[in-house]
C-alpha cells in the first residue's frame, strides 16, 4: 500500500440539479426524469411567491408564479411534487429561507402521508436569512423574528429530524453579489456564529455539539479555481477552530466542515454562451480536486443561465459534467493532492489572516445581524470594483471585453432561443386550483391551526414548528401561514447599501465627459436629471439595479432608489410623486413579459405615460420586440457590461424626450 | 386665456387639490430662469397675504444623526397620521455628491406607502450645491405644501447644522437620537445644538436603556431651563410604540405657539438672509447697516412671502 493512493476510491459526492418550474406535477415529472438519469439527490427550486410567502392570486405574485421554481401552496402541492419519490430514502435540498419552517412542515406532512417518519428524513433547508438581507432578497420578516424562526427550526430538527440539515449557511450568494473570497469566508462564518448563538439560547447546552454538527454550508466556486479551493480549505480550518474554541465541541467528527456547492453564475456570460461549459467544468475542479475540502453535494448551473431558464436537456448536460468528473477521471482515487503544497498553504494562510480581520470587524458591529448594513455596503462596493475591472479590461472575460468576434452559435437557434419558456397560463391555473383547495378543506380547522400559529408567534419562548406542522396538516396555505407571521412580526425592508458605496475613482475620462453632459442636459431642463431605479415583482437579485443606481449617481444624476419587491402601481406612484425624467427597471426572474407592460399601464393611468422606461436583466432577445411595442425605450442584458455607456444612452434618451438639442 | 402655470398650481394647492403637488414641486425645484416668474406666482398664491390666513399645514422637521432611525420612524409616523385621516407630505433630503453632483435618494425605499393613497406624498430632494441638511427649494416646498396638506414632514440629511437650518423652516423641530449615544446631550449642553421642540429617543424596544436615556435627557433639559421640550421614547419595530405620544407632543407644541407670528418671524429672517446674499454689503449699507436692516424687516407686512419681502427691502434700499 502506498501513501499516494487510497485503498479504494472515495464514493462520489451527491449529485443534484436545482430544478422546478410551472406546477408541482410538471416538476415531479422533471425530478423523476433527473433521478432516472443518475442524479442522486433532489434540489427543489421554489417560485418567488412561495419563497416570499404569497399565494398565487396575490398582487405581488403577479407574473412570478411558476417562473424560477415550482409553486407549493399547501400539502396537496407538496404531495404531487414528491409523488413516487420515496422520502424515507431521498436526500432533498430545498432552497427556501423566509418560509423555510413552513416548507419543512409541508415536507414532513408529505412524508407522513407516504408512511415515512421524521427521523428517516434527510435533506437540507437553506434557511439562511442574513444572506437574503444581503444578497438575494427573499426575506419576509424583520431580522429578530427571522433569526428566531431559524433557531426554532434548528432546535426542533436536532431532536425530531436528526438527519436533517436545518440550515445551509450561504456564502454562495455573497460571491454572486460581488464578495471577494475573504468577504465570502468572513461574512459566512460571522453568519454561522449569529445562528449558533441564537440557537444556544433555545436548546439545552448539552445539545450544542449536535447542533454544531448539523450546520452545513452552501458555497460558490468561481473560475479562479485554485484560489477558490484555498478558500474552502480556509473555511474548513476556521470552522474547526470555531467548534472547538467558541462552542466547546470536542468530538472531531462533529466539527467537520460540510458543504454543498453550486458553482458560479455571476461569471457566466450571455455572449458566446457555449464558453460557460468550460467555466463550469473548471469551477467544479475547485470543489472536487482536493480531498481535504471536497464538496458533499454538487449542483451545477446550466450553460444558458445568463439567457433564461434552462431546459431539461441543458440541465442534463450539467449533470453529465459531474458524472464524467466522478466516474471517468481519477479524481476520487487519491488522498489530498495539495498536502504539502507551498502555493496552497500560502493562499490558505493569506485567506485565514484576511478573514479573521474581517470577522473581527463584523464582531465589532455587534455580530452579523447588526452588521447587515455594513456588510451590504461592502458588497455593493466590491461589486462596483469588480465591474470597473471588467470595464477597464484589467479583468478579462472572454467573449465580453475581449475576443468578441464569433461565429453564429447554433445552440440558440430553436424558436425559444435555447431556453425554457414557462407557459403563462400556469399562473391562472395555480390561482384557480387554490380557490378549489380552499373550498374543499375543513375551514374551521384551518382557522384554528392558524390562530395557534399566531399565538405561538407572539410567545417567543415557544417553538414555532409544532404549530406550523399542524397548520400544514390542516391544509393552510403558504400565503396564509406567512400572512399570520407578517401580522405577528411586521414586515421589513433590508438596507440597500447603495448610499454608502464609494464614488468612482478620479481620472475616469469617460465618466467625466458624461458628467458634463448630465450637467448640460440638467441645466437645459431646469432640474438635475432624475432617474427612478427599482425592481418590480418578487425577484430580490438587486446587484444589477444597485450598480446602475451607483453609476447614475456617479454620472451626476439624482437617483431615487426604490429597492426590491415593488408593485406596478407603487412604481407609478413613485414616478409621479418624485417627478422623475426616466425609469430604470431590473428583472431577472423571467416575469418581464407580464410585469413591464403592467408598469407602463400603471404609469399611463397615473398620468406619467410620457416618462420613458428602460429595462435591464435577463431578457431573451425574442422578447425585446414585445417590450418595445409595449413602450419600453431600451432593453439591456448581461452582455451590456459597460455601465457608463448604458447611463450615457439614458441621458441621451432624457435629452431627446425633453427637447434638449444634442451637444455640439 | 388660461391661467399661468405657477398661479394655477398655487390655486390648486390652496384648494387642497393634492394632485397638483408633484408638478408644484417640479416647478419649485426648477432653476431655469424661464420658470422664475411661475415659481414666484406659485409661492404667492399659497402665501398668507393672498390666502388671507396662515396655511394650516403643520410643518414638522425631523433631524438627527445618520443611523438614528429617522426614515423608519417616519414610516410608522406616516402610517399613524394617515390612520387618523390627516393628509401628509414627506420631503426627505439626502446629500449630493461633491464630486459628481449626483445623489442617491434612498429614504423612499425605507418608507412603506400605499400607492393608492392619494393623501400621502413622499418626495426626495438632493441638497445639490448647498452645504448642510436641506436643499435649496426645501423651504419653498414646505411652505407651498403646507397650504394643501395637514402635515408636512421634512427629514434632513442629519449632519452639520441641520437642526439649526430646520428650525428656520419648520413649525416644530424633532431631533431623533439613539439611546446609547450621549452626543445629543453633549451637543445641547455645549450649545452646539439648539434645543429642539421634541426630542425623540428611538429603539424603545431596548426597554430600560431607552427609558434611562429618556430620563437623562429630560433632566438635563430641565437643568438647562428648557422646560418646554418634550422627550418621547419610540420604537419603530413591530409592535411600534410611543408613536401616538410623539404625535401628541408635536401637536401640543403647535398649539403652544403663535404660528402666524413664528412663521412671519422666520420669513423675515429668511428675507434678510436672501437680501444679503443677493445684494451684498452694498445693499445692507443702503438699508443703514445690519442693525437697521433687522429693524427695517420687522416693519414689513408679516403676511408677505419671502420674495415679496426681499423685493420690498430692495425698494426701500433704493428709495
Amino acid at each position: 500500500m502506498s501513501d499516494h493512493r487510497l485503498p479504494k476510491p472515495d464514493r462520489p459526492w451527491m449529485m443534484r440539479t436545482y430544478a422546478g418550474h410551472s406546477t408541482a406535477a410538471k416538476s415531479n415529472e422533471l425530478y423523476r426524469g433527473n433521478l432516472a438519469k443518475g442524479q442522486t439527490g433532489l434540489s427543489i427550486a421554489f417560485d418567488l411567491p412561495t419563497q416570499t410567502g404569497y399565494d398565487a392570486g396575490d398582487e405581488l405574485a403577479r407574473g412570478e408564479v411558476g417562473k424560477v421554481g415550482v409553486p407549493v401552496a399547501h400539502r396537496g402541492d407538496m404531495k404531487v411534487l414528491l409523488d413516487g419519490i420515496p422520502l424515507d430514502q431521498m436526500n432533498t435540498s430545498m432552497t427556501i429561507n423566509a418560509t423555510a419552517a413552513w416548507l419543512l412542515g409541508l415536507y414532513i406532512v408529505a412524508a407522513e402521508e407516504q408512511g415515512a417518519t421524521e427521523d428517516q428524513l434527510q435533506g437540507t433547508t437553506q434557511n439562511d436569512i442574513i444572506k437574503e438581507f444581503l444578497a438575494r432578497g427573499t426575506y419576509a420578516f424583520p431580522p429578530a423574528p427571522s433569526m428566531r424562526l431559524i433557531a426554532d427550526m434548528v432546535a426542533y430538527t436536532v431532536t425530531n429530524v436528526p438527519k436533517w440539515n436545518p440550515i445551509n449557511i450561504c456564502s454562495y450568494h455573497l460571491q454572486e453579489a460581488g464578495a471577494t473570497p475573504i468577504q465570502e469566508i468572513a461574512f459566512a462564518m460571522s453568519n454561522a456564529i449569529a445562528v449558533l448563538d441564537a440557537v444556544r439560547d433555545r436548546v439545552d447546552e448539552s445539545l450544542m455539539p449536535q447542533v454544531f454538527s448539523r450546520i452545513s454550508f452552501f458555497v460558490n466556486a468561481g473560475v479562479r479555481f485554485i484560489e477558490e479551493h484555498a478558500k474552502l480549505r480556509a473555511m474548513s480550518i476556521l470552522w474547526d477552530e470555531l467548534g472547538r474554541e467558541r462552542y466547546g465541541v470536542t468530538d472531531d467528527k462533529l466539527r467537520r466542515f460540510r458543504y454543498g456547492v453550486q458553482v458560479n453564475s455571476l461569471g457566466l456570460t450571455e455572449a458566446q454562451p457555449e464558453n460557460n461549459v468550460q467555466r463550469i467544468v473548471l469551477e467544479t475542479l475547485a470543489v472536487t480536486l482536493g480531498r481535504d475540502a471536497r464538496a458533499r453535494a454538487i449542483q451545477l448551473p446550466a450553460w444558458n443561465e445568463a439567457l433564461g431558464l434552462p431546459r431539461p436537456w441543458d440541465q442534463q448536460w450539467s449533470l453529465r459534467i459531474q458524472q464524467v468528473m466522478a466516474f471517468e477521471t481519477d479524481i476520487l482515487d487519491y488522498p489530498d493532492i495539495f498536502e504539502g503544497s507551498k502555493v496552497m498553504d500560502g493562499l490558505v494562510a493569506e485567506m485565514l489572516e484576511g478573514s479573521r480581520a474581517e470577522m473581527a470587524v463584523v464582531a465589532e458591529h455587534g455580530g452579523a445581524v447588526e452588521a447587515v448594513p455594513y456588510m451590504k455596503a461592502e458588497l455593493v462596493e466590491s461589486h462596483r470594483a469588480r465591474i470597473r475591472k471588467i470595464e477597464t479590461g484589467e479583468m478579462k472575460v472572454v467573449g465580453i471585453n475581449d475576443y468578441r468576434e464569433t461565429e453564429h452559435s447554433p445552440l440558440t437557434d430553436d424558436s425559444e432561443g435555447g431556453i425554457l419558456v414557462v407557459d403563462s397560463a400556469v399562473e391562472a391555473q395555480q390561482t384557480d386550483a387554490l380557490v378549489k383547495w380552499r373550498s374543499e378543506r375543513d375551514q374551521p380547522a384551518v382557522d384554528a391551526a392558524l390562530a395557534e400559529v399566531a399565538r405561538v408567534a407572539a410567545t417567543p419562548d415557544e417553538n414555532i414548528m409544532p404549530a406550523t406542522i399542524a397548520a400544514a396538516r390542516a391544509g393552510a396555505t403558504t400565503g396564509e401561514w406567512s400572512a399570520t407571521l407578517r401580522n405577528a412580526f411586521g414586515e421589513y425592508r433590508a438596507p440597500t447599501g447603495v448610499g454608502e458605496a464609494a464614488g468612482s475613482v478620479a481620472g475616469d475620462e469617460e465618466l467625466e465627459g458624461l458628467r458634463d453632459e448630465v450637467d448640460r442636459v440638467s441645466e437645459a431642463i431646469g432640474r438635475r436629471i432624475r432617474i427612478l431605479v427599482g425592481k418590480p415583482g418578487l425577484d430580490g437579485h438587486s446587484n444589477g439595479a444597485e450598480q446602475i443606481a451607483v453609476r447614475a449617481r456617479d454620472a451626476g444624476m439624482d437617483v431615487v432608489y426604490e429597492g426590491i419587491r415593488l408593485t406596478p402601481s407603487q412604481i407609478a406612484a413613485s414616478a409621479v410623486q418624485e417627478g422623475v425624467h426616466v425609469i430604470g427597471l431590473s428583472i431577472l426572474s423571467g416575469s418581464h413579459r407580464e410585469l413591464i407592460p403592467s408598469v407602463i399601464g400603471a404609469l399611463k393611468e397615473a398620468g406619467a405615460g410620457d416618462v420613458p422606461v428602460v429595462v435591464g436583466g435577463i431578457i431573451p432577445d425574442q422578447d425585446v420586440p414585445e417590450l418595445t411595442a409595449a413602450g419600453v425605450a431600451a432593453v439591456y442584458t448581461p452582455k451590456d457590461y459597460d455601465l457608463t455607456q448604458i447611463i450615457s444612452e439614458i441621458v441621451a434618451l432624457v435629452a431627446e424626450r425633453n427637447g434638449v438639442a444634442q451637444s455640439a | 386665456m388660461t391661467e399661468p402655470r405657477g398661479s394655477a398650481l398655487g390655486h390648486r394647492l390652496a384648494g387642497r387639490d393634492l394632485t397638483a403637488a408633484p408638478d408644484a414641486l417640479n416647478l419649485l425645484e426648477s432653476s431655469a430662469s424661464a420658470d422664475s416668474a411661475d415659481r414666484q406666482d406659485l409661492l404667492r398664491a399659497t402665501s398668507p397675504a393672498v390666502l388671507g390666513y396662515e396655511p394650516a399645514g403643520h410643518v414638522v422637521g425631523i433631524t438627527g444623526p445618520p443611523g438614528a432611525g429617522k426614515s423608519t420612524l417616519i414610516s410608522v409616523l406616516v402610517r399613524e397620521l394617515r390612520a387618523a385621516n390627516r393628509s401628509v407630505a414627506v420631503i426627505a433630503v439626502d446629500p449630493s455628491s461633491k464630486r459628481s453632483g449626483g445623489s442617491l435618494l434612498g429614504d423612499r425605499a425605507r418608507i412603506d406607502f400605499d400607492p393608492a393613497d392619494k393623501n400621502l406624498l413622499i418626495r426626495s430632494m438632493a441638497t445639490g450645491d448647498r452645504l448642510g441638511g436641506l436643499a435649496r427649494p426645501t423651504r419653498d416646498a414646505a411652505a407651498a405644501l403646507s397650504a394643501a396638506y395637514d402635515v408636512v414632514i421634512v427629514e434632513t440629511v442629519g449632519v452639520g447644522q441641520s437642526e439649526t437650518e430646520i428650525a428656520d423652516i419648520a413649525d416644530t423641530v424633532c431631533v431623533v437620537v439613539q439611546p446609547a449615544s450621549g452626543d445629543a446631550l453633549q451637543f445641547i449642553k455645549s450649545g452646539i445644538m439648539e434645543i429642539p421642540d421634541v426630542l425623540v429617543v428611538t429603539k424603545a424596544d431596548l426597554g430600560q436603556i431607552a427609558q434611562r436615556a429618556r430620563r437623562d435627557l429630560h433632566s438635563a433639559l430641565r437643568s438647562l431651563g428648557a422646560t418646554k421640550t418634550s422627550v418621547v421614547a419610540v420604537s419603530s419595530v413591530p409592535p411600534a410604540s410611543g408613536i401616538t405620544d410623539l404625535i401628541d407632543a408635536v401637536d401640543a407644541h403647535a398649539e403652544s405657539v403663535d404660528l402666524a407670528t413664528e412663521r412671519a418671524g422666520r420669513r423675515r429672517a429668511q428675507a434678510l438672509t436672501e437680501f444679503a446674499e443677493e445684494h451684498g454689503r452694498k445693499g445692507m449699507t443702503a438699508l443703514g447697516g445690519r442693525r437697521a436692516a433687522v429693524k427695517e424687516v420687522k416693519t414689513l407686512d408679516p403676511t408677505l412671502d419671502v420674495p415679496q419681502m426681499v423685493a420690498e427691502l430692495l425698494r426701500r434700499a433704493e428709495a
